[in-house]
């Protein structure tokens, strides 16, 4: 065998053509990621952090420390996502007139579509997911979710995923087909690189980890509730997140399904969606939607729960309206099965069809502007407490009713015709991602800090990012309404018309007005880290909360609650601090604990370089490390030292320091 | 300070007003009813949105925690008629919405036949709509004139107030085909045809372009659309047929590869049947046709054969951007022969006639075996068809 057919066999069609190095860009990218990423290896081993990130970090099956990685992942791919972000509105408001701007097709197209995908599945997906796996098992009074180990393989599927995405950066290309990826321009024919590809390997390796960690999720909620817990007393955040996992579960794998067909269309010469051969690129459109509805509300929903906690707690005031409130959660859930279509009114649908999907659409803005009704009237009589999340809820509410309204107008087909597709629609969907599910995070991320760390987030620094946040998003996409309303499509890299810059100037001014709000945000925690000292929570209840969460010391315990508590009310520790809640001080026992395994890494490992192998058709490594992800899980069943006990007497020192701290608190 | 603030928006009111909002004063009748559907619905919503907002920042601003005057009743959280309210007040809003939806989107269904070319005149019945077939190329548009026989690429006109019948499709990849000044946009799909009815009341240059992403030359895919009185459409129609070239399948195939940034190209002539063959993905000599092949289905198919028979379909699977096939796909093949020329020459004069009947209802399925050159007579077993000694089974003719 002969060189020319050996190096094939071996490496696919990885070839050194793949690295991008007639991208100045990219060149210059990769230069500072390797100087940074060897920094960063180099520190980590200079302190020698290796053993210790492993042993208490990586392998951990501990719920709070797997929500505090997700989130971490959140925010560092949220600096990929922006930079894209970045990126685009420079090149818009620039490419006026004959000019090309900076970015060629090749890289713009690579860029928008890896906007999109990393912002809906590697930040917000992971933030999410982090704050529902931090917040829900305390919030129901349990030890940890019902299934620690499939908890940290669901996390690290996640990352190989995120870092599968983020390798397309560097070895060869991402698609260029936009976020969803439709056929036939995603088939082999129109997209023969290895960018579909790239997509196809990140999302099928992460939408495990999602759909596990949403099995795990609705299993923890339904089965490991304190006693006295009903359905009906679960907070307000549980009962969406419930809700949530319920659509994960249901939904992804509609796209785990749609996306191993397009694989096999482009694998293996299959049909579904050629254009030709009976295929129909319809169908796929249809399919994804199916999915890509509900996973608009598996993003918004859970944040809708943390406005709930922030509305109540910082009101000082009971939730208004905690039976509508939850069924309007239901109702949401179950009709974002029925809407899917409206994405797609300009396919040539009978009127018929279209004004269905038109009406299901707008029935959602009841429920939703219900609960928008039942945050007002928290509000209303309330002793409201300016804090930051607070301050993001109303910012929420004044931002997202308008996105809301801008949906509702889209949901009207004749107008759909106009605007579809438009910066209208950008700047709609923009309006709710980042006015209800970004705002919603920020609120998250500050009002349960504490909880995690045992300090306060700064509010100097936090206000700075509020308020840059506000005005940048304003700046940033009242543009693209207008834009919108003048004809103006998505996805365009240049411009003949010169009275459309300005408009895009000015987006670009917002999208820098943003940058300063994640930096500043950046700042914040890493001036509360240096302030500390100053910011503790002592008494593991900073807001005067109302929820489960509150009744433990900041941060929690690795058992959280010593004792499982009995639940009367669905604002627990509200109702049990008004009836005068005394901390159990005798009585301690042995607590049954998870042990900590690396399984989870080594799969999810494994699974990244099937995920490349099969990017660049390395048969031989695909199917070796597919053989070893076998061989590894099979193993990990006769591993019997999955457990241990945390002794009474360390349980009973644990908490009588937390005591000490809170009577010194009280003096 | 209240002053101040109004003088900030000043600017951009000068802003606004200098733009050109082509979607909310558009030059078409149907595009002009969208607006308005757009501006209903907008003002249906204002009626809650507006006090929702003022509530929020009233609200926010009585209860704060410094003003002790205010009433505070923290056990307070429920009130049968408010909860009455707030679900009931949506929903009637949405009720009218709702009617408005389903009532405009039927009337305004791009698939609907206009009634009226502007408000209050209605379309009168001698009118003959102007038939444009338009194929979204890669990266450019083509449109097709049959009742003139002519065609253009990235230009396209249509006289004022004369009802216009858009079919359209697609080459390769899913486009959208939209001119915000006249109607709506509608999908452009390979192998499909939707269609768009519109009508252009004001004279005028207009844009047109695809407002569906489809690859590099994406941005460039924009054309002129022409509003002419009825002497200046004739004008530029004997334009067209003067200065152009044929449009044949040959010349069709050239223009179908990818190219940007494409000016105005005019042909004076169109080879007959090449609309019909791009809808069905024949253009290239010897293919099979969709229509052909659903025929075929129709009459039962070619059952194992048809398995092998792939060949004469292949339009664009791999002949696409890219030339790579799918790593594990299998080879091409086909059968060598379905019938004679001349029983194939008979299927597409049947072909054409059913597609001029095509609002015809269609006949019962015809359920019986389908015979010719190269396929098994009824009852003869599979195993006498192979793909290297094609078509040895009996003749039947």
């Amino acid at each position: 065998m002969s060189a020319d057919q050996l190096i094939p066999l071996i490496f696919g069609r990885l070839t050194w053509e793949a690295l991008p190095l007639h991208e100045p860009i990219l060149v210059v990218t990769m230069i500072v990621v390797a100087l940074g990423g060897v920094a960063l290896l180099g520190a980590l081993t200079y302190f020698k952090l290796w053993g210790y990130l492993w042993k208490e970090w990586f392998t951990t099956v501990d719920h709070k420390k797997i929500g505090i990685m997700y989130m971490i992942l959140g925010i560092i791919m949220l600096l990929r996502g922006f930079a894209d972000a970045i990126m685009m509105r420079i090149q818009q408001a620039i490419a006026f007139g004959g000019s090309e701007g900076y970015l060629n097709a090749h890289h713009y197209d690579q860029i928008f579509t890896a906007h999109g995908v990393i912002m809906i599945f590697f930040v917000a997906m992971p933030l999410v997911t982090g704050l529902m796996n931090y917040v829900v098992p305390l919030q129901i009074g349990a030890r940890d979710v019902s299934f620690p180990f499939l908890n940290n393989f669901s996390f690290w599927m996640t990352t190989a995923g995120a870092i599968i995405i983020m390798a397309s950066l560097f070895v060869g290309e991402f698609a260029r087909t936009g976020w969803l990826a439709y056929p036939p321009l995603s088939g082999i024919g129109y997209s023969p690189g290895v960018g579909v590809d790239y997509y196809i390997w990140a999302l099928q390796i992460a939408g495990v980890g999602t759909t596990l960690s949403g099995i795990n999720l609705i299993a923890t909620i339904v089965k490991m509730r304190a006693p006295g817990m009903g359905l009906m007393k679960m907070p307000v955040f549980t009962w969406t997140s419930l809700c949530t996992n319920v659509l994960i579960v249901a939904s992804f794998p509609v796209l785990t399904a749609v996306l191993a067909l397009l694989t096999l269309d482009r694998y293996v010469g299959t049909n579904f969606f050629t254009n030709d051969f009976g295929g129909n690129p319809m169908m796929y459109v249809n399919l994804i939607w199916i999915w890509g509805h509900p996973e608009v509300y598996i993003l918004i929903l859970p944040l809708f729960g943390v406005f709930s906690e922030v509305a109540s707690t910082f009101s000082g005031k009971k939730l208004f309206g905690y039976t509508s409130m939850v069924y309007a959660t239901v109702v949401i859930t179950i009709l974002s099965y029925l809407v899917w279509l409206h994405h797609f009114f300009t396919m040539g649908s009978g009127a018929s069809v279209n004004s269905f999907f038109g009406i299901t659409t707008m029935i959602i803005s009841i429920p939703t502007g219900a609960k928008i009704f039942n945050w007002l009237f928290t509000m209303y009589r309330g002793r409201i407490r300016f804090e930051l999340p607070m301050m993001w809820l109303v910012a929420f509410m004044l931002t997202f009713v308008i996105g809301g309204m801008t949906g509702v107008l889209l949901a009207v087909p004749p107008a759909d015709f106009v605007l579809h597709n438009s910066l209208f629609l950008i700047a709609h969907f923009h309006n709710v991602i980042i006015g209800g599910v970004l705002f919603g995070l920020f609120a998250g991320i500050n009002f349960w800090f504490p909880k995690a760390f045992g300090f306060k987030l700064d509010k100097t620094w936090g206000l700075v990012s509020f308020w840059c946040w506000i005005v940048g998003f304003w700046l940033a996409f009242a543009p693209l309404y207008v834009l919108g309303l003048m004809g103006v499509t998505r996805r365009m890299r240049v411009f003949d018309d010169p009275s459309l810059q300005i408009w895009f100037v000015i987006a670009a001014i917002g999208a820098a007005v943003i940058a300063v709000g994640i930096l500043a945000f950046l700042i914040q925690i890493a001036v509360s880290i240096l302030n500390r000292d100053k910011l503790r929570d002592t008494d593991g209840d900073p807001w005067g909360g109302r929820t489960l969460e509150w009744a433990t010391s900041s941060p929690p315990p690795d058992y959280n609650f010593a004792f499982t508590p009995v639940i009367h009310d669905s604002d627990a520790w509200w109702d049990m601090k008004k009836r005068g809640y005394k901390r159990p001080a005798k009585g301690f026992r042995d607590i049954h604990m998870p042990k900590n395994t690396g399984t989870g890494v080594i799969i999810s490992g494994l699974c990244l370089v099937m995920g490349l192998a099969l990017v660049w058709y390395i048969w031989w490594l695909a199917a070796l490390s597919f053989l070893a992800v076998l061989v590894v899980s099979i193993a990990h069943t006769f591993n019997y030292d999955r457990d241990y006990h945390i002794p009474a007497d360390e349980v009973r020192e644990t908490e009588e320091t937390f005591e000490r701290r809170l009577k010194a608190t009280e003096a | 300070m209240r002053r101040l603030r109004l003088l900030m928006i000043l600017p951009v009111l000068a802003l606004l007003s200098a733009c050109d909002m082509v979607v909310m004063a558009p030059a078409g009748d149907i595009a002009g009813q969208q607006r308005d559907l757009l501006v209903i619905s907008t003002l249906l919503m204002l009626l809650i949105i507006v006090p929702v907002m003022a509530l929020t920042v009233f609200f926010a601003w009585k209860y704060r925690e410094s003003n002790k005057a205010a009433e505070y009743e923290p056990d307070w959280d429920h009130s049968t008629s408010l909860e009455l309210v707030i679900w009931s007040a949506p929903l009637l809003i949405i009720i009218c919405l709702g009617a408005l939806t389903w009532a405009g989107t039927h009337l305004l269904d791009p698939y609907r036949p206009l009634d009226r070319i502007k408000p209050g005149q209605a379309v009168a019945e001698q009118v003959e709509p102007l038939q444009v077939n338009v194929v979204a190329l890669d990266w450019k548009w083509m449109f097709i004139y049959p009742q003139y026989g002519v065609a253009t690429v990235n230009e396209l006109a249509a006289p004022v107030d004369r009802p216009i019948r858009f079919h359209i499709t697609s080459s390769s990849v899913m486009n959208s085909f939209y001119i915000p000044a006249l109607a709506g946009q509608i999908y452009a799909m390979p192998g499909m045809e939707t269609k768009l009815h519109a009508v252009i009341n004001h004279p005028g240059e207009y844009v047109g372009f695809s407002a569906n992403y489809s690859g590099d030359g994406f941005s460039n895919m924009r054309f002129a659309f022409h509003g002419l009185d009825q002497a200046g459409f004739d004008r530029w129609i004997a334009g067209v047929r003067q200065g152009g070239q044929p449009l044949d399948r040959e010349r069709y195939l050239e223009l179908e590869k990818p190219s940007e940034k494409v000016p105005a190209l005019h042909f004076a002539s169109v080879e007959g049947g090449l609309w019909d063959a791009i809808l069905n993905m024949c253009v290239e000599p010897g293919k099979m046709c969709m229509g052909e092949m659903m025929d075929i289905d129709r009459k039962g198919g070619l059952t194992m054969a048809s398995v092998r028979n792939t060949m004469p379909l292949i339009y664009d699977k791999y002949a696409g951007r890219g030339s790579n096939p799918a790593y594990f796909g299998s080879d091409d093949s086909y059968v060598m022969t379905i019938c004679t020329p001349l029983q194939a020459a008979a299927a597409a004069a049947e072909r054409t006639r059913r597609s001029e009947l095509q609002n015809a209802e269609r006949g019962p399925v015809d359920r019986a075996p389908l015979r010719g050159m190269g396929l098994v007579p009824p009852g003869v077993p599979m195993a006498s068809l192979s793909l290297s000694a094609p078509a040895s089974a009996a003749p039947n003719a």
